[in-house]
């Protein structure tokens, strides 16, 4: 049940060679929403070693792809009508490119699953395909150096590869470079979503445990009150931060995802107190006015890993000079909204 | 679609001249287009689109290119101060400078 993409084994050399097929089942696809979900995400992977994609025989290409499921899925379904041997290397069920920045999709790795499959037994040529993105853990020259295999690095997106093949496996510039569509940030809103939910909802307990305190004592009825009126803000600074920041980044202004994620925050501040202005006081707007931009920076700061242009370098230096700012905003407006409680 | 572009002049990449055989490995593996090539030499055309990752670095066997490479995730960078290591975040490193 668990492996419904194998339909078949061949034997090499008494090992099993799992058989799969171009086509995406339900499962596969039910599986992909699920991860995209969070949905036990970090046990999305399939036993690495060799993989015989159709009918491949001593001529065809081998592609080396990582052991996330995700990953092996785009890249098998891609090649439709190609037969090819496919190499799953061990990185612990994480994306090439991840991998590859961690290691685990890593040169090394690489040499010792063309060892263990004995690869140079199984096919005629002596070339490996791998994934531009996995160039970051994998070094070429060195694979070459010690399993005879020489690397030709393949384009960035798997959708390029049948392209990639018929122009005598060279990618064209455009396949070389990374980008970040819409589509590409869209598929990535819910697991942000999901990332910091427990820790929306404890703030939002939070909240509401507080929201009925004043200075004559503690209400029950105002604690609900206002921590609806809390939850909905807090939401919606979740909103702006987790969903408008990565969605409309191209187009909000700045170059660091904290001040990207602050106009995140700006664009749902004005439309929240439309309809909470009767309600608040000068101060509670003072507080929730730092609360929600402020808020909405931290979390698309946070989608920097996420993202397929942000460098170490860079991050560090963004961090250094907007998380203090976010912290002290955020405690400020949180002391301002306490006071509020008292002086009403 | 234009191309999104991170903070200017941070970028720790180097490529030095001297040691640049022309192989033209880097312009292949860089996902960012950051290398270009003049006069049979590998040059660096587009500092600010690079990302760090290192695979420049890496794959360039007459060892002309350095960079500072790990991985640009805010996440991964609280872990490190935190000292964390069992981050389930796929890019736990450790942070060498802090600010």
């Amino acid at each position: 049940m668990k492996n419904k993409y194998i339909i078949n084994t061949i034997k090499f050399k008494g090992k099993d060679v799992p058989v799969i097929s171009w086509q995406l089942n339900f499962s596969d696809i039910f599986g992909a929403v699920k991860v995209r979900l969070g949905i036990k995400r970090d046990h999305y992977r399939i036993n690495p070693g060799l993989y015989a994609l159709g009918t491949p025989d001593k001529a065809s290409h081998v592609f080396v792809s990582a052991n996330y499921k995700l990953s092996f899925d785009s890249l098998r379904s891609k090649l439709k009508g190609i037969n090819a041997w496919i190499l799953v290397l061990d990185t612990k069920g994480v994306n090439v490119w991840c991998a590859a920045g961690k290691g685990t999709f890593g040169t090394d790795e690489l040499n010792l699953r063309i060892k263990e499959s004995d690869l140079a037994g199984l096919v005629a040529h002596r070339r490996l395909i791998v994934p531009q993105l996995g160039a970051t853990g994998v070094a070429g020259h060195l694979v070459k150096k010690h399993s005879g295999f020489s690397v030709t690095f393949g384009p960035v997106r798997s959708s390029d590869i049948p392209d990639f093949l018929k122009n005598g496996l060279k990618a064209t510039p455009i396949m070389r470079r990374v980008q970040f569509p819409l589509q590409d940030r869209v598929v990535l809103v819910p697991m942000e979503l999901v990332t910091g939910f427990k820790y929306l909802l404890l703030i939002i307990i939070f909240f509401f445990m507080l929201g009925g305190l004043s200075s004559t004592g503690y209400s029950f009825t105002t604690a609900i009150q206002r921590g609806i009126l809390s939850s909905i803000l807090l939401l919606s600074a979740y909103f702006s931060g987790a969903v408008l920041g990565p969605i409309l980044l191209p187009w909000l202004p700045g170059r660091s995802f904290s001040i990207k994620g602050l106009f995140a925050g700006f664009i749902v501040v004005p439309v929240l107190f439309l309809g909470f202005l009767r309600s608040f006081s000068l101060l509670e707007i003072i507080s929730w006015s730092l609360i929600i931009p402020l808020l909405s920076s931290f979390l698309t700061m946070n989608f920097t890993g996420a993202s397929t242009y942000t460098s170490l370098s860079g991050v560090k230096k963004e961090m250094c000079l907007y998380v203090p700012i976010q912290i002290i905003g955020v405690i400020g407006g949180f002391v301002l909204w306490m006071i509020d409680r008292f002086i009403r | 679609m234009r191309n999104l572009k991170y903070l200017k002049n941070i970028a720790t990449l180097k490529l030095d001249p001297g040691k640049c055989t022309g192989c033209t490995i880097c312009t292949l593996v860089c996902p960012h287009a950051v290398f270009e090539m003049k006069n049979k030499k590998a040059v660096i055309k587009d500092l600010d689109a690079c990302m760090e990752c290192g695979a420049c670095t890496l794959n360039c066997q007459y060892e002309a290119i350095s960079v500072d490479s790990g991985v640009g995730c805010a996440a991964a960078v609280i872990s490190g101060m935190l000292g964390r290591t069992d981050a389930k975040c796929c890019c736990v490193q450790e942070i060498k400078k802090r600010c």
